[in-house]
């Protein structure tokens, strides 16, 4: 993957279903927001150009591996062609839920070829941040059977037939897509966080690792931090002091 | 049987060695009288008694209605683009084309992935990664290039369904008219085809003849597939 040239920042999560990496992006976002960052959220499979296809495919159960792929690819790419790239451009911080590494895992497990889908996202840049959320595969189990009333069709890798039974099948795709994460942990300098500790703790984690990144680095002024640092400037100015604000402290 | 040949790793997850039936497309800008001559061969086939199944590009079940509207609202990026027509092709070739050459029908394309990365690579798509999202896909047993020059279609464009906006590249802006978009977007596209017909080995056919010739010439080339 090419690195990342533009003046953004692009933060990653991933994980399996159930890892947490939801509920850690959420109050990452947040926090950044508070401490007055520029920041853009992207979550997976969520273009409005795409929807009514993906809507379609799953409910009639259309899907092969290949097209599962395909569409998810455009999905991304209508992301990254309209949002993603010219928030990064623009110098924002870009949170993503899942990415790329996402479809290297679940189209791997699902069967297509690993040199192709990685040629598919070729154009997507290496994030400055992957933070994956390994969790023991019962954890992840027990969080999506007692937090959700049912597992969904393709993401129990149903279309597989590796089971007639949603919690086996579940499981075992699952794990198949557990393998091909952690051939990635090298291949793209993952960051792993534990996610079986408590939610808080592994916030703490996380922001602490993300704040290490942040360090040194001045992206996309918020509109209200400009104004302010405009109307010091503009003061600084009629006062004729020394203008105080290069090398400040966000 | 035809032993099956994937351009890339095909499907690995189900894969096919060889098959029946034959895979025939006709390539061709716009306007070179595609859709006529599938249906000339289609009823002259299934008079011989050759089972024949045709498709062309967005008629996946699947993917028309969205690619549909997202024409209509011009909403489209290239490389989106690329991988939503390349969709509705992956879904046609296995659950339309593949499993039809399987039963042994003379599959009839209009139009193969070809068609799709030429326009791709006109909209700024990089050459190599286009043609490598269809690793997937099938070789053709035989690839008829109906080809001709800008002068020709202009005049079949006139005589027949006039000008439009995607046939002209309007989306791109070649130029601020229909009939200039029209010269410099289709010339494009034979260029691109012309290197792909070396490159994919297409049997280039003269589309300015009659269609009749024309016809004639198709025949000719399918015969000496299918005896």
């Amino acid at each position: 993957m090419k690195a990342n040239s533009t003046r953004g920042k692009l933060i990653v999560v991933e994980g399996i279903d159930g890892s947490g990496k939801s509920t850690q992006i959420d109050l990452l976002n947040k926090w950044l927001l508070s401490i007055g960052k520029s920041v853009y959220f992207s979550e997976w499979n969520s273009s409005d150009l795409v929807k009514s296809t993906t809507r379609l495919a799953k409910r009639e159960h259309m899907f092969t591996p290949t097209t599962f792929s395909l569409l998810q690819c455009t999905d991304f790419t209508d992301r990254w062609e309209n949002r993603i790239m010219p928030m990064l451009k623009a110098g924002a911080i870009v949170l993503a839920d899942r990415y790329a590494f996402t479809a290297f895992a679940r189209d791997v497990a699902r069967g297509v070829d690993p040199q192709w889908v990685r040629t598919l996202y070729s154009f997507a840049i290496q994030p400055d941040l992957v933070l994956y959320f390994r969790v023991p595969l019962d954890v992840a189990v027990e969080r999506i059977t007692s937090a959700r009333s049912k597992i969904k069709f393709y993401e129990a890798g149903m279309d597989l037939g590796l089971s007639d039974n949603k919690i086996t099948s579940f499981r075992l795709f699952q794990q198949r897509i557990v393998d091909e994460y952690d051939h990635m942990v090298d291949e793209y300098q993952f960051t792993v966080i534990d996610g079986t500790q408590p939610v808080q703790a592994q916030q703490k984690t996380v922001r602490a690792i993300v704040k290490k990144q942040l360090q040194g680095w001045q992206g996309l002024l918020t509109p209200l931090e400009a104004v302010r640092r405009n109307t010091r400037q503009s003061k600084a100015i009629a006062t004729g002091l020394p203008d105080t604000i290069e090398g400040e402290p966000s | 049987m035809t032993k099956a040949r994937f351009f890339g790793a095909g499907f690995p997850y189900n894969p096919l060695e060889e098959y029946p039936g034959k895979l025939v497309v006709l390539e061709g800008t716009d306007g070179v009288g595609r859709s006529t001559q599938i249906t000339l061969l289609r009823q002259w086939l299934e008079k011989e008694g050759f089972a024949v199944s045709d498709t062309g590009l967005r008629r996946s079940p699947m993917t028309q209605p969205g690619l549909d509207a997202a024409k209509l609202g011009h909403t489209l990026n290239s490389m989106t683009m690329s991988l939503f027509y390349a969709t509705d092709f992956a879904d046609r070739l296995e659950n339309q084309i593949i499993p039809a050459l399987k039963a042994g029908f003379l599959v009839l394309s209009d139009r193969y992935f070809y068609s799709i990365i030429a326009r791709d690579i006109i909209r700024g798509a990089d050459p190599e990664w286009a043609r490598k999202i269809y690793g997937f896909a099938l070789v053709p047993d035989l690839v008829l290039y109906l080809r001709t020059d800008i002068q020709h279609l202009v005049t079949r464009m006139v005589h027949g369904r006039g000008f439009n906006f995607w046939e002209s590249g309007m989306d791109i802006r070649f130029a601020d008219n229909l009939y200039d978009g029209f010269c410099l977007y289709q010339s494009n596209l034979i260029d691109q085809f012309d290197l792909m017909a070396k490159e994919f080995k297409f049997v280039p056919v003269d589309a300015s003849q009659s269609v009749n010739q024309v016809f004639e010439e198709l025949k000719k080339r399918i015969i000496k597939l299918i005896i």
